[in-house]
């Protein structure tokens, strides 16, 4: 459909219309078309023959509703995009669907869209659909909207209806941070308040649609935001080896060094390629363009090319909030294709933080078991990839922070990528040297704990031989691994093996080695890992030591105690027998001192608790820990 | 930015979108402006070049002036050319202007069969083919990357979602996809832009003595031309910029029922 102008520029604005079932999105697209004067030649008569026909009454919408199966029953059941102007500016405008079957079709209209106009029935009032509408424009990074409440008529034109409904509506949108431009009461059928103010409202003194679109502002590319350049494709056609894709933010020059995440290779720009174009040494954000390298490397598709003062995040895991058309669930546990950009990768649900309902923003109440969300569910979870990414938050960088979920063949779902505290590359960090991984080095005990979900610590357990130090830490660390802690278990046995296979059993040696198991286990802490000891650690100064090597509230002391009588008694490995025989020397409670901790975190008497009553202690304390400290799990 | 350029950029996207995704990729040319102008963007994506074969579904009917168009850009731009006829119904004459078939019957065994026949010889994936969303309304509710299935059918009520510039590209063994890189171009914005790149275009879309253009061109025996005296591209933009007159009204296929050229497109037209 064309259209006829008075004034013509360049300008153009995407327009969706969505909203409820039946409260008239294609009668008022059809009506706006007629009113502008854009209807092309015969169409309003075509439509009025064919309605005559048919014997059915004429409707505005079938201008829209183009399919046989849409004018049969009266919906629309795609999503369908058409031209007009007003005396300012071209618009496409997109009409999408109401009904909660064709979600995916509105989701189409809506993500295309630089502003979006809802229409709700003043009759019917907000609709589930209304509000859903409402979120997924918000989540689709929609943030022009104007709400028409169509046909007045039904309502006596009245003032009170209106207002009530501008009311409940505006306060909807203010709970999803969605500020509406307008308000405005219509009657689509009859064109009140679309081009020309309506006289039957005479109360009304605002805008008129048309005024409203032209209110509207047309979306600045991202122009000043740092450089994302994704590579689509590697060409080489002729003698040029061009890298190919399209500026997504930024500006790109050059002689500017790129660099190229999340694969880490740094090379500087040595042309920029256009066919038929007039040459130019840059390109902006919304440029389909080409680049050649000076220096040659290894690059391919997927790789997001970035100035190295400001590069992405690089990371497997990251938390958003996604929407789901899927016929199937998406769920956890089961594989899935992600794509950003032009990077493609498999992922999983890593977590659910909590599925809503976009109609009503409640939070949707499962099993345990039954972790999914569901076909039109919205859901914010943390999603892991089996390789890393180079992403943004949407917030910061759109083009780069949000992606689609593939389920088999189907793009099933999409999302926007949160601001979660990321780790970020430092911006020298590629300098350094060619073999620095991702995200070495910059990342803090805070990022750690917020994503193990439990600070790092050391559980020193002390004790004589026989106590039960090696089966209590066994069982702990399987305890806290099913309660999915970062977790694990230095045994004396296994470090005397590698680790200190050099020390015997003098003093000077046992203080090496309990130096040497302290760093060691202050390292696993520092990673973030819940580490385990297991040492018998009998001299009291030693113990000391390690505990100066962290802070205060990462070393748990426990003392885990049971008489010699009874250790002896056990004897798990018949060294009790050999002591006593003389052929060990220097065995701790036997032939060398132990020195109880003097007030250790926890005392486990072994001869009286279970096994199982041991650990509980231990995780009680943790807990209790964590607590009071705001650290551990 | 200007709307053009804006335009252009997200074709060059889309094609090389394509081209990544589709080992066995080609491209249909009409010889019209639409297809001449893809054609355009397709060597502007890949730097000068056309790395995939073109597919002339040749009914045979088609103006004459056409092909001697078509074989002279394959010349000059070394196109790869693939043409395509549906020699069994040509042969049993089962065609409109022999008066065997309705038009509708004949674009139906003409274009779409014979397309159907060039895609399973060759086992092609993905079809580049230039429709535009303000051609006609069922062509309004597209998508870039567009499915068909085994029987080439257009499954209009169930389509993919398509956002933020992710396409279906992942599809059933026996389907393909379509692929439009010109589906958010006007029929203005195809002028402007065979106006700025000075693209060479088939004289038939230029009013001769008698005061008529071909404003779209398909076969002859069911295709119009419009009164016009737009002989130049500078005057075509002008006149677009003024009329209220769709761009089909000299295609008669369109007109012979309500639903005529959905049907068509459900079955797998263009």
């Amino acid at each position: 459909m064309n259209s006829t102008p008075t004034v013509w520029d360049s300008q153009q604005l995407k327009i969706v219309i969505v909203g409820h079932v039946d409260h008239g999105k294609s009668t008022f697209v059809g009506r706006l078309f007629h009113d502008t004067g854009t209807l092309p030649e015969g169409k309003l008569e075509q439509l009025r023959q064919v309605a005559e026909r048919r014997g059915v009454p004429f409707e505005w919408a079938n201008l829209m509703d183009a399919l046989q199966s849409e004018r049969d029953q009266n919906i629309t059941i795609d999503t369908a995009q058409i031209w007009f102007r007003t005396a300012k500016r071209q618009y496409v405008i997109i009409d999408a669907p109401g009904h909660k079957e064709f979600l995916k079709n509105m989701v189409t209209g809506a993500a295309n869209a630089e502003a979006a106009l809802l229409v709700i029935d003043a009759h019917e009032g907000v609709q589930e659909n209304s509000r859903r509408h409402g979120y997924l424009l918000h989540l689709l990074g929609v943030r022009q909207l104007a709400v028409l409440v169509n046909k007045m008529d039904l309502e006596q034109y009245s003032r009170a209806r209106f207002q009530s409904i501008e009311r409940e509506y505006r306060s909807w949108l203010a709970t999803i941070g969605l500020t509406p431009k307008t308000f405005i009461p219509i009657v689509a059928r009859d064109g009140d308040n679309i081009a020309a103010p309506s006289p039957k409202m005479p109360w009304w003194d605002g805008p008129t649609v048309v005024q409203t679109l032209d209110d509207f502002t047309a979306e600045a590319p991202p122009l000043n935001q740092p450089l994302r350049f994704p590579i689509q494709d590697v060409y080489r056609f002729d003698e040029r080896r061009i890298l190919a894709g399209r500026v997504e933010a930024g500006t790109l020059k050059v002689g500017d060094r790129l660099m190229f995440c999340p694969y880490n290779k740094i090379s500087t720009v040595r042309s920029v390629e256009r066919w038929n174009a007039p040459p130019r040494d840059h390109a902006v954000a919304g440029e389909s363009i080409g680049i050649t390298l000076s220096e040659q490397i290894f690059v391919e598709r997927g790789a997001v090319a970035a100035l190295e003062s400001a590069p992405p995040y690089e990371l497997t895991r990251f938390k958003a909030r996604i929407f789901w058309l899927g016929r199937n669930s998406f769920r956890k546990g089961k594989p899935y294709k992600l794509k950003l950009g032009s990077q493609e990768a498999e992922c999983q649900i890593d977590s659910i933080e909590r599925v809503i309902d976009a109609s009503t923003l409640e939070t949707v109440s499962r099993g345990e078991k039954e972790i999914f969300v569901g076909r039109h569910e919205v859901a914010e979870l943390y999603l892991r990839t089996k390789r890393p990414l180079a992403f943004d938050a949407h917030a910061e960088i759109i083009p780069t922070g949000r992606f689609v979920i593939v389920d088999q063949y189907d793009v099933s779902g999409g999302g926007i990528i949160l601001d979660d505290n990321y780790p970020r590359r430092s911006a020298d960090s590629g300098h350094k040297s060619e073999n620095i991984y991702w995200s070495h080095g910059r990342v803090t005990p805070e990022q750690r704990r917020r994503r193990n979900g439990h600070s790092g610590c050391v559980v020193w357990l002390t004790g004589l031989s026989g106590s039960g130090k090696s089966t209590l830490s066994m069982e702990l660390e399987r305890e806290l691994f099913n309660l999915g802690r970062q977790t694990y278990v230095l045994d004396g046995d296994n470090v005397r093996h590698g680790l200190c296979s050099d020390l015997g059993f003098s003093p000077e040696d046992r203080r090496e080695n309990i130096r040497r198991i302290g760093e060691v286990a202050r390292l696993f802490a520092e990673a973030g890992v819940i580490c385990i000891t297991a040492f018998i650690s009998p001299y009291r100064s030693d113990r000391d030591l390690v505990r100066k090597m962290m802070l205060p509230s990462q070393f748990v002391e426990v003392h885990v105690h049971a008489p010699i009588e009874i250790c002896e008694q056990r004897d798990p490995k018949g060294l009790y027998a050999k002591a006593r025989a003389g052929e060990i020397k220097d065995f701790t409670g036997v032939s060398a001192p132990y020195e109880p901790p003097l007030s250790p975190d926890l005392e486990l008497r072994t001869d009286k608790l279970t096994v199982a009553e041991s650990v509980a202690r231990i995780l009680d304390f943790l807990h209790v820990h964590d607590q009071a400290e705001e650290i551990s799990i | 930015m200007d709307q053009i350029t804006r335009l252009e950029n997200q074709s060059i996207y889309i094609f090389r979108e394509a081209f990544n995704k589709f080992e066995h990729l080609a491209m249909l040319w009409s010889i019209g402006k639409d297809s001449t102008v893809l054609l355009w963007l397709a060597r502007k994506a890949f730097f000068g070049h056309v790395p995939f074969p073109l597919v002339h579904v040749d009914t045979t009917y088609k103006i004459p002036s056409m092909i001697e168009y078509r074989d002279q850009l394959v010349r000059d731009w070394k196109l790869q050319l693939i043409v395509g006829r549906n020699d069994a119904v040509l042969q049993a004459g089962q065609t409109f202007p022999s008066g065997k078939a309705s038009r509708v019957e004949c674009c139906g065994t003409l274009k779409k069969d014979a397309l159907k026949q060039v895609l399973d010889q060759h086992g092609f994936t993905g079809v580049i083919v230039g429709v535009r969303r303000d051609e006609e309304p069922t062509r309004a509710k597209e998508r870039y990357f567009s499915p068909r299935d085994r029987n080439m059918e257009w499954n209009v009520e169930d389509q993919p979602p398509e956002l933020w510039d992710q396409f279906k590209t992942d599809y059933e063994k026996g389907a393909h996809i379509r692929i439009h890189p010109l589906l958010h171009w006007t029929e203005l914005n195809i002028w402007e832009y065979i106006q700025r790149e000075n693209i060479p275009i088939i004289p038939l879309y230029f009013a001769n003595d008698r005061g008529e253009r071909y404003r779209s061109i398909g076969c002859h025996p069911c295709t119009f031309p419009i009164k016009s005296n737009a002989r130049t591209v500078a005057e075509i933009v002008e006149e677009l910029r003024a009329t209220n007159v769709p761009e089909r009204a000299g295609r008669a296929q369109d007109k012979e029922s309500e639903d005529a050229f959905e049907k068509l497109r459900r079955d797998g037209y263009m």
